[in-house]
Order: C-alpha cells, then sequence, then structure tokens
C-alpha cells in the first residue's frame, strides 16, 4: 500500500514547510478553501474515516454536529496527549511530519467554522512541542495561518497548549478541563462538546492521525479513501508494535490487516523462535488481550469488536510465553490507577484496591476467593463511571481473567508463578 | 521571585487564551523551569497572582498533574525510567535495578551530591524502543546496562 501517513517521516528535514510543500504538501488546503465547508463535511463522511484516537466514531458525522451559525465562536482541539500504553504512533508524525498534522487542522477548521485551535500535546513531549511551534511559526510566515489566509477571508489561529503529566487528558472533555486552567476531571455528557466544548462553544476534538488523514482525502477523493481496507472501517491506519516481537515499530497499512499477517510477516515473528505467542493486546492496554487463537482477526474497529476487544489506537502488544499474565495484569492495573483521576467513587477507589489485589497475588501472598474478589470490583467499576478509564481498567483485567484465569489461581494455589 | 525572564514568558502565554486561568499550565511549567527542576508555595504564589486566581486554585491545578514536583526538588538530570508494560516485557526492572545499583539511590531519591534523581514512571509514548527511559527533556531508548552506563558517564 502506498504510503499516506507515515509517507514523509524518514526523509531529510521532513518537518521544514518548504520540504512538506515541495513533495504536494498544502495543496489539499488550497484546494479545500475553494470548496464549501458542508461540502468538505460531506466528503469526510462518505470517505468512512472513523476516529483514530480509540473510540472509532465516524470523523464526518462529529464535524457535522458543529451548529451552523457564523456569530458562535467554534473550537478544534487536536488531541495530541498520546498516553494509552503501547501507543506512540502520534508522535512520530508530531517529531517529523509536523504540517501534516496542521495541514489536516487546517482543512478541519475552515469545514467547521473554526477560527481558534489548540494542539494539546502531552507534557513529556518536549522535542515534539518546539517541533509544532517551529512548524506554526512556518505556516504563519507563509501565510497558511493568520488573517485573509490565500486572499480567501479565511481567519486560523493556532496554538500549542502543554500537558504536564496526566493520562486522563486524553479523554477530551478532560483535555478541555485542562485547557481552560482545571484539573483535568471529565465533564458529564451531554452536552457534549460539538454544542458546549472549550470556553463552553461548539468544538470539535480530533486524533493527531485522524487529522494527518485529512489531506489525503481531499486530494485523492473520498472513494479512493473507503476503498482502501473494510467497508465499514476503511483507510489507512498505523499498527505501533511492541513486546517479543523481532521488528517492533510503526507499521501504516490498510485497516483490517489480521494479527498473524502484522506479526510474522511485518514484524518479523515472535523475538524468539522457541518461545511462541501467548497473548496480543491490539489496540493498547485498554483493549483485551488475545490468545494464538485469535491470530486470523482483522485489526479494524468492527472485526476486533466481534471478539470482545478493541482496536483502540492500534497499539499492538505482543507476549511471548515466559509473560506472567499476573505481573502483566499488575503492571496494567497499577497504571490505571495512578491514572485515575479521583472524580469517580468507582474508579478512584476500585482501582487501587485491585492493584493491591493483583500485588499480593503477584508476590505470592494471594488469597482464596481473590479471583472472586476482583470481578466483583470490577462488576462495580465498569459503566459506573463518567469517563471510559475506569471500564479500560475493567476490560484489560477482564480480558486476562477470561484467557488466563488458571495463571491467576495457580499463583493463588502455589504462591508462585506458572510462567517461570 | 519569578525572574524576569519566566514573568515576559507567561505574559506571551497568556496572549493564547481568552481568559488568564487557561495559561495556569504555562505559568507553573515555566516557573518550575525558573526555580530549576521544581516548585515552591511562594512560585504558586506569583503565578496566582499574575493570572489572578486565588492560590489555592493554583495549587489544586499543580497538584493534579505529575511533572509538577511541589516541594519536591530534583537533582539536575531527572532520570525517569518507564515502568509500564511494554518496557516491562523488554527488561525494564532490570534496568531500573541496574540504575540504582549504579547511582548508589533507590527509586524516588536524589544522589547526595544533587546530580541524579531517579524516579519511574507510566508509559511514555516510546514503546517501539522499549526499554526507555527520559533525563529532563530528552528520550533515550532501546536501553542496556551499557547503554545506560554511556548515557550517565555523559551526564556528569
Amino acid at each position: 500500500m502506498e504510503k499516506i501517513l507515515l509517507k514523509n517521516i524518514d526523509k531529510p528535514e521532513s518537518h521544514r514547510i518548504e520540504n512538506y510543500i515541495k513533495d504536494g504538501g498544502y495543496k489539499a488546503f488550497a484546494e479545500a478553501l475553494k470548496l464549501k465547508p458542508d461540502n468538505i463535511i460531506q466528503m469526510v463522511k462518505d470517505s468512512g474515516l472513523r476516529g483514530r484516537g480509540g473510540a472509532g466514531f465516524s470523523t464526518g458525522l462529529k464535524w457535522s454536529f458543529i451548529p451552523k451559525d457564523p456569530t458562535i465562536p467554534k473550537y478544534l482541539c487536536c488531541n495530541a496527549d498520546e498516553g494509552e500504553p503501547g501507543t506512540y504512533k502520534d508522535r512520530a508524525i508530531i517529531d517529523n511530519d509536523p504540517h501534516l498534522l496542521l495541514e489536516g487542522m487546517m482543512i478541519t477548521c475552515y469545514a467547521i467554522g473554526a477560527a481558534k485551535s489548540y494542539i494539546y500535546i502531552r507534557g513529556e513531549f518536549v522535542f515534539g512541542a518546539n517541533r509544532l511551534e517551529e512548524a506554526i511559526k512556518e505556516a504563519y510566515a507563509k501565510g497558511y495561518l493568520g488573517k485573509n489566509i490565500l486572499g480567501t477571508g479565511f481567519n486560523l489561529d493556532m496554538y500549542i497548549h502543554r500537558g504536564f503529566g496526566a493520562y486522563i487528558c486524553g479523554e477530551e472533555t478532560a483535555l478541555l478541563e485542562s485547557i481552560e486552567g482545571y484539573r483535568a476531571q471529565p465533564r458529564k455528557k451531554p452536552p457534549f462538546p460539538a454544542l458546549a466544548g472549550l470556553y463552553g462553544k461548539p468544538t470539535v476534538i480530533n486524533n493527531v492521525e485522524t487529522l494527518a488523514c485529512i489531506p489525503a482525502i481531499i486530494e485523492k477523493g473520498p472513494k479512493w479513501f473507503s476503498s482502501i481496507g473494510p467497508e465499514k472501517s476503511p483507510g489507512p491506519k498505523i499498527f505501533g508494535v511492541s513486546g517479543h516481537v523481532k521488528k517492533p515499530g510503526l507499521y501504516e497499512l490498510p485497516m483490517g490487516t489480521t494479527l498473524r499477517d502484522l506479526i510474522f510477516n511485518h514484524c518479523g515473528g515472535m523475538l524468539r523462535d522457541d518461545r511462541p505467542l501467548k497473548a496480543v493486546v491490539p489496540g493498547g492496554v485498554s483493549a483485551p488481550m488475545l490468545t494464538a487463537n485469535d491470530l486470523d482477526t482483522p485489526l479494524d474497529f468492527d472485526s476486533l469488536a466481534a471478539k470482545g476487544s478493541m482496536l483502540g489506537s492500534g497499539a499492538v502488544i505482543v507476549m511471548d510465553e515466559s509473560t506472567c499474565m499476573v505481573k502483566a495484569a499488575f503492571i496494567t492495573n497499577r497504571f490505571f490507577s495512578h491514572e485515575s483521576c479521583g472524580k469517580c467513587t468507582p474508579c478512584r477507589d476500585g482501582t487501587p484496591w485491585l492493584t493491591r489485589v493483583l500485588k499480593r497475588l503477584e508476590h505470592g501472598e494471594g488469597r482464596p476467593g481473590d479471583i472472586e474478589l476482583m470481578e466483583s470490583l470490577c462488576a462495580n467499576i465498569f459503566g459506573r463511571t463518567f469517563c471510559p478509564l475506569g471500564d479500560g481498567a475493567v476490560m484489560a483485567l477482564r480480558g486476562a481473567l477470561k484467557n488466563f484465569r488458571e495463571e491467576f489461581q495457580y499463583h493463588i494455589d502455589h504462591k508462585k508463578c506458572m510462567a517461570s | 521571585m519569578l525572574s524576569d525572564k519566566a514573568k515576559k514568558e507567561i505574559e506571551a502565554a497568556l496572549k493564547k487564551y481568552p481568559n488568564k486561568r487557561s495559561a495556569v499550565m504555562d505559568a507553573l511549567r515555566i516557573a518550575q523551569a525558573d526555580r530549576g527542576g521544581h516548585l515552591e508555595r511562594s512560585d504558586m504564589e506569583d503565578v496566582a497572582v499574575i493570572l489572578e486566581m486565588n492560590p489555592v486554585e493554583v495549587n489544586e491545578a499543580a497538584a493534579f498533574y505529575t511533572m509538577y514536583n511541589i516541594q519536591k526538588p530534583v537533582g539536575r538530570h531527572h532520570i525517569q525510567v518507564c515502568r509500564n508494560i511494554s518496557c516491562s516485557l523488554l527488561g525494564a526492572e532490570h534496568i531500573i535495578k541496574y540504575m540504582e545499583r549504579s547511582l548508589n539511590i533507590k527509586t524516588g531519591e536524589t544522589t547526595p551530591d544533587n546530580r541524579f534523581t531517579l524516579s519511574t514512571v507510566e508509559c511514555l509514548g516510546s514503546c517501539g524502543t522499549a526499554p526507555m527511559m527520559q533525563v529532563n527533556d530528552d528520550y533515550f531508548e532501546n536501553l542496556t546496562e551499557q547503554k545506560v552506563d554511556e548515557i550517565i558517564k555523559k551526564l556528569v
């Protein structure tokens, strides 16, 4: 497949605007400015593009919820708070092809009628934030940002907002709270951000990879985009592979590529040939793990949902048979409990409780009934919180328990690990 | 007291937003850098004055985000090793223990000469090059014992 999202990242000085323009960059934006905003929204709807941040909601549909009244200010927020463990795709675009992101944002702002836009980038990405600052300066200097852009009367300002260490800011309403200078605790929905978002104004929040798809949709057309991959979840997708494979890294492939093809063809197979695959997390740690029996599952939103998991961010974490599932579950749960924002009791109190139980299992101090205790805690967290963080913690743990329950039981019965 | 340079940077950050409060994260980041890596109560009070916020509101924001080191000075080189799943699968615990032995401190401590602070952190978004760590603003990836030795030597 021709690369769309990662086409520039290995080129020298790929972050410079001259090089981006030389290779055809900003043509799509100029093209878009000749179209009616509604036509662009229709094109993105027709393309079938679904959000690459995790939820997989139709991008065009999300844009279409923004009120058309030109007197109401509107915002675009780019979610660059990449933090789902296993995920490192957006950073590649931010660091090496920032103008691709900016161009996608410019087209989006024009389509939804936003004159102000923020990029929310996680605090640890200092290099990326600097790259974006430079790229924005370059874009102002070339007249792609500012007043009366390319003589069309369209005005757009773009700013960086730097996070400072909080996974929850990837949740869209928490991200808005954070920009407004508050603790990043998710808001109750409705109202949805499309009606009352940043500063109470209509707001679209899109992930970096989603926005990076936009220029190609304008340039090559929605039909071309929707012809890539499965009908209901089309387009190119960046899969970020980590863990026990020979060649971990970012692979841009059509949606619907199977796990087997990704791991054994593109990634060169398992890290050690004598250690077969035990489990694979297909979409960042919130996505329930699958096993060697599921390797022919296509990596797309619907196929993974049908398997009881999810595509999430497309972060594929591969574990070989030496991996202790209790330890993996403990590390994963510790993360969620560390990142719980404290707003809802089930998540704030439930995730650390789960971590304590998993910790004692991991240290050979598990008690009879601990599995049932965890199941009961999961049932009291799942679906009982404002945002999906608590659900993510539960889905991850339930996935481990469903596939490897006997390992958890072994830890309790034998006070040690089955895998080692 | 915030330096004039820091105050100017905060003034610049204010221009990005329709209200002052939105600049609180930038202002705290600038104040932390100004002090050399952590925040004192007086820094948060200074930020509150500039942003016309109640000091407790500034404190509340600062306390929520893990990268603000409130009344917790760090060494010149703040070493943060990722302990999350992808890094753990490829030996993060070993790297952390090796680091503790090399620096002769435990995780969370600072060397007596104030050169290094060692912390563990959750996923830093560099999972394809695990195990990894961040030292101040810079990422170091595909860590091995040998690589850790070289990095520490260069930081001296």
